[in-house]
């Protein structure tokens, strides 16, 4: 462990700020100088808001001394997946399409987060409007990982991932389609999660599928991640999807370990297509976990075999059509056209690349006349039936746990031609988008090669505190304290 | 079942103006991923279909009450053509 | 061989709410263009819809007035196509489960009453406008078009009848039927100058006696009552000529030329199986549960059709009940009370229609200063021979310019009639005395100079005699 402030947790450095060993502008100067020596590497950021971050900074030191603490994340430097909006701030979600955009209002997430005395450093890179899982769809060039830059950071919250991993921030958000969040984070070594659908706003959010999407945390640890959903978790009007009730208590139960949970290890989840060490990583820590106590079952999702063929179809589905509004008319990119159909088609074809080209026309065939039932119709039930599996499994055990991801971060390039193969690095994950259940990744090891290992832990519908309550012991007995061995290289 | 699909028509509907050569390289890439999403065929017995909201909340609503509109001068910033308060296109195919 | 035309017709309403169907901007119009924008009706990225619950509760409003079933559950869909006026290149709309379906309303052509079913009532937003500026305000040769959003998420609810119309007039008296309906509902403006009601209708024909449909060919542009009956007519026409001429109808839809008195083909967008309706998933269902149901019918005013039958009850024949049922509420409610008051109906009514309706004309006035006893005493006064009826217009515009009652009216202004058949028998008696060759006559068998002798003893006594009295008088009087 190196002393640097960029490397604190969000927890420690809060203590930090508060018994004025720090400031905040001081913390931000350290994130911000990790920043400036990593990114040539890296390429975590589309932007760096350094006015604006500085800004920040120094409003919540002068917060903090006048006796005005915002909570947790006061003072603590985050940065954002650059699909969310930021007014002023260019947001592109890595499109072309969107170069040079400047919403002109703030996502609900990034209100709270203001509120909240956080200082947002800027926007991470990301796949292109979040569709990809390997960070190399940006149109602005691919993102690395900080473990070995001759490979992916995960994705598509990729930016967001390598940057918490490398601490050119202390936390960030991150969106999860299908994994988004917590193949990244299983790829990076730190903890990614997707909270139930509905407890995050997704105002502000740029969409790829709506049904699907939740915006989430990535952090060092499951404690730093209980603090960032805390914050920017709760009902908002402006989301029609917005949970209204009670919500669970996410930090209460982190040390009461997991003495007589039962916990269910997804048989699906393992064998063909798994990389043996992280088929050894996972059934280690159930050992562990029984060790701590849980009772163990084994526990089937016979629909997640069909999981990814369903999400494949319901969330380009919904992509083909939230994706329709860039045209070229009110914002964005435009391409030259005689009349307005040439104009709308050639800005699209333009200004989109061409994962995003490829999941509009496979959303728009689904939908189209005559393949409707076969194909979305169909997903839709399948989507139903995995909710069903999941909900007599629940019936059974308090949490699932399973490999976030088969395989470790794989090397830049390797994929890019095989949409299929880069599709199943996301077939742990999509389940729970498809459920709307909440999930997390947990690193728990090294691969032979040096690169990070996650664990999975799945909870049901609200049940973020079961979720939690296991995540702090995995991270407890994984005892993982491992660091990038990054070079660093002033751009 | 190998999949049928009119590329050309798939792309015309979604507004992409893409060459021949990109057209038959979507259209293969698409025929492998639909085969695979076609496994969705197999599921067997029919679920409880529902579609709403994983919770199952319904009647969201608002109040009909007005907000403030956006300044205009700043939305039209970011239009690639604006004209004395108004967005501007090339005229459409039907004009 | 003779046709018989098949008439479907869509009515766009728009509702009258204070924000838009989704979001919070205002309702207006004729303001500054993208002046009433936001995030969500300019479908820029990340904005979310939410739905409007006034709007909700007018368009089952309307169901409820057309007799329509509301849905338990119903969800709103995405409607796909790319066009510059819509934002987000989809409508949000309803698919297969709208909020209200299965009624219908009765409508009256040709002193006939005609029921026509309605197949649906959805909701779904509007789109912005598109003005086409080019050469001389040419649309063909149009240099570019103007984008303006803030008719965009308006809220708009669809109305779709069975195809149970006959004429191109069922055609007119239905779409006014519905504007009337939803006007006195008060959810919409429902002009059509501003466009906030608009009219498609799909028109098909068949051999008389046949059951089964033609094809048929949805026209447009029709931006009034009359242009929506001669373009019906003019298309059942066409339809006709095409087919006894051997050839076939296509399936289109095709633009109405108000100058040219003539519909013509329109390049198809896309197709309506192109549309690729999905659950719109950024909304939740919404549940109308009986008791929302009835809310919402108890907060119904009384509707035209309801309103015309209880005049009818009440004494009025059809036609008069239907142009006393058109007149403002503010008539409407003059007319209850007087008839409370015990006046009787025709007359009150007539007296509303024709004098009280007209001064409201003339004077272009907002407020009728008159009540419903004021006239009841009025009608009554009339009725009892106590004024004449031109004396009665003049009381009445003295109670309108606020005078005060009728009665005082007419006696500060000396209208009252004089019935003391003693007085007019003096009066009787010198006008006899001073025409003995009418009397003459009269007796002669020439009884019409009797008018000449009523005329004489009205002129005599300034108009205020009560001309039944004298006439009797003058009759006794000659007769001896
Ligand atoms: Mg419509
Ligand atoms: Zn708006």
């Amino acid at each position: 462990m190196t002393d640097a402030l960029h490397d604190l947790t969000i927890v420690a450095a809060g203590d930090g700020l508060r018994s004025g060993d720090f400031s905040a502008e001081e913390l931000l100067q350290s994130v911000l100088d990790r920043a400036h020596r990593t990114e040539a590497q890296l390429h975590a950021y589309l932007t760096i808001d350094r006015e604006g971050a500085m800004e920040s900074a120094a409003a919540a030191d002068a917060d903090l001394s006048a006796g005005n603490d915002r909570g947790p994340l006061h003072g603590i430097p985050i940065a954002l997946k650059d699909n969310m909006c930021t007014r002023g701030v260019e947001t592109t979600a890595s499109s072309q399409i969107l170069a040079g955009y400047h919403p002109p209002y703030d996502a609900t997430v990034v209100r709270k987060l203001r509120e909240a005395g956080a200082v947002i450093v800027g926007k991470t890179n990301l796949d292109e409007f979040a569709m990809g899982s390997s960070t190399e769809n940006s149109a602005y060039g691919p993102s690395f990982n900080p473990w070995d830059i001759s490979r992916v950071p995960g994705g598509s919250s990729g930016g967001s991932a390598a940057a918490v991993a490398a601490g050119s921030a202390l936390g960030a958000l991150g969106s999860d389609t299908g994994g988004s969040i917590r193949q990244p984070a299983s790829l990076s070594g730190i903890v990614g999660l997707k909270p139930t659908y509905g407890t995050v706003s997704r105002y502000g959010l740029i969409a790829f599928a709506s049904s699907l999407d939740q915006i989430g945390p990535l952090s060092k640890s499951v404690s730093d991640a209980g603090l960032t959903l805390g914050t920017i978790w709760g009902h908002d009007p402006l989301d029609s999807t917005s949970y209204a009730g009670e919500y669970p208590d996410l930090t209460g139960d982190l040390d009461r370990g997991v003495k007589g949970m039962r916990i269910g290890v997804v048989t699906e989840m393992a064998g063909e297509g798994y990389e043996p060490a992280v088929d050894d990583a996972v059934t280690s820590m159930v050992e562990r976990l029984a060790g701590a106590g849980a009772e163990i079952v084994e526990v089937s999702l016979p629909t997640a075999a069909i999981a990814l063929s369903a999400y494949y179809l319901v969330a380009p589905a919904e992509a083909s059509a939230n994706l329709a509004r860039f045209d070229g008319i009110r914002y964005g990119h435009r391409a030259t056209g005689v009349t307005t159909e040439d104009l709308m088609a050639r800005t699209r074809a333009e200004g989109f690349g061409p994962e995003v080209t490829r999941r509009i026309l496979l959303g728009t065939y689904a939908l189209s006349a005559g393949y409707y039932d076969a194909f979305y119709g169909q997903a839709q039930k399948v989507r139903a039936a995995i909710r069903e599996d999941f909900a007599r499994a629940y019936g059974q055990v308090d949490a699932l746990v399973s490999p976030t991801s088969p395989t470790v971060a794989f090397k830049t390039g390797d994929r890019v031609d095989d949409p299929l193969a880069m599709y199943l690095s996301d077939i742990c994950t999509i389940p729970s988008n498809l459920s709307g259940d909440p999930a997390m990744s947990i690193p728990i090891g090294l691969d032979p090669q040096g690169l990070p290992i996650g664990f999975q832990v799945m909870a049901p519908a609200l049940g973020e505190d079961v979720m939690f309550r296991v995540a702090a012991e995995v991270e407890r007995l994984a005892e993982f304290t491992a660091e990038p061995s990054l070079l660093e290289v002033v751009s | 079942m190998p999949v049928e699909i009119d590329i050309a028509h798939v792309a015309r509907l979604a507004r992409l103006e893409l060459t021949e050569a990109e057209l038959e390289t979507y259209k293969t890439q698409l025929g492998v991923i639909l085969d695979h999403a076609a496994r969705v065929q197999s599921l067997e017995g029919e679920p409880h279909v529902e579609s709403a909201h994983p919770l199952g909340f319904v009647n969201r609503f608002r109040d009909d009450r007005v907000i403030e509109s956006l300044d205009r001068d700043e939305v039209l910033s970011e239009a690639p053509a604006a004209e004395a308060g108004y967005f501007v296109v090339p005229p459409a195919l039907d004009q | 061989m003779s046709w018989e035309p098949v008439i479907g017709i869509e009515v766009h309403v728009e509702l009258a709410t204070e924000s838009k169907m989704f979001c919070g901007c205002a309702v207006g119009f004729g303001e500054e263009p993208n002046t009433n924008i936001c995030p969500v009706c300019l479908g820029l990225p990340g904005a979310l819809p939410v739905t409007n619950q006034k709007a909700i509760e007018w368009i089952m409003a309307i169901g409820l007035a057309l007799d329509c079933e509301v849905s338990p559950r119903s969800v709103f869909h995405r409607k796909n196509y790319f066009y510059a006026d819509l934002p987000k290149n989809y409508q949000i709309s309803q698919f297969d489960i709208p909020v209200c379906h299965d009624g219908h309303i009765d409508i009256v052509v040709e002193g006939e009453s005609r029921r026509v079913g309605i197949e649906r009532a959805h909701m779904e937003e509007d789109t912005g406008k598109s003005t086409h500026l080019g050469d001389g305000g040419r649309i063909h040769a149009a240099q570019s078009t103007l984008l303006d959003f803030n008719r965009s998420g308006v809220p708009l609810v669809e109305i779709v009848s069975k195809p149970d119309i006959r004429s191109a007039a069922e055609s007119r008296i239905y779409a006014s039927e519905l504007r009337a309906l939803v006007a006195e509902l008060g959810v919409s403006d429902a002009r059509l100058e501003e466009g906030s009601i608009r009219f498609d209708a799909n028109v098909s024909v068949r051999p008389e006696g046949s059951d089964t449909l033609g094809t048929k060919v949805e026209i447009k542009n029709m931006n009034s009552f009359r242009s929506l009956e001669r373009a019906v007519e003019f298309e059942i026409e066409r339809q006709i000529e095409v087919l006894e001429s051997g050839g076939e109808i296509v399936q289109e839809t095709r633009h109405w030329d108000e100058d040219g008195g003539v519909t013509h083909s329109m390049r198809t967008k896309e197709g309506s199986s192109d549309y690729r309706y999905f659950t719109e998933p950024d909304l939740v269902p919404m549940v109308m549960d009986e008791a929302w149901v009835a809310r919402v019918r108890n907060s119904l005013p009384e509707l035209p059709a309801a309103r015309r039958r209880r005049y009818v009850e009440g004494g009025l024949d059809d036609h008069l009940a239907g142009v006393l049922s058109d007149m403002p509420l503010s008539l409407r409610t003059i007319y209850d009370d007087a008839v409370n008051a015990g006046a009787p109906a025709r007359q009150t009514a007539n007296w509303l229609t024709g004098e009280v309706n007209g001064w409201l004309r003339r004077t272009d006035s907002e407020h009728v200063p008159l009540t419903g006893t004021q006239l009841a005493q009025l009608v009554v006064m009339v009725e009892e021979g106590k004024v004449s009826s031109s004396a009665a217009k003049e009381v009445l515009v003295g109670v309108l310019d606020g005078e005060g009652d009728p009665a005082g009216v007419a006696a500060a202004r000396d209208l009252i009639q004089i019935s003391d058949t003693s007085a007019l028998e003096t009066a009787v008696d010198q006008v006899l005395a001073d025409n003995p060759d009418a009397v003459v006559s009269y007796r002669d068998g020439e009884q019409k100079v009797i008018g000449y002798l009523v005329g004489q003893v009205m002129r005599a006594t300034q108009g205020k005699a009560d001309p039944k009295l004298v006439n009797e008088i003058l009759h006794s009087k000659l007769e001896v």
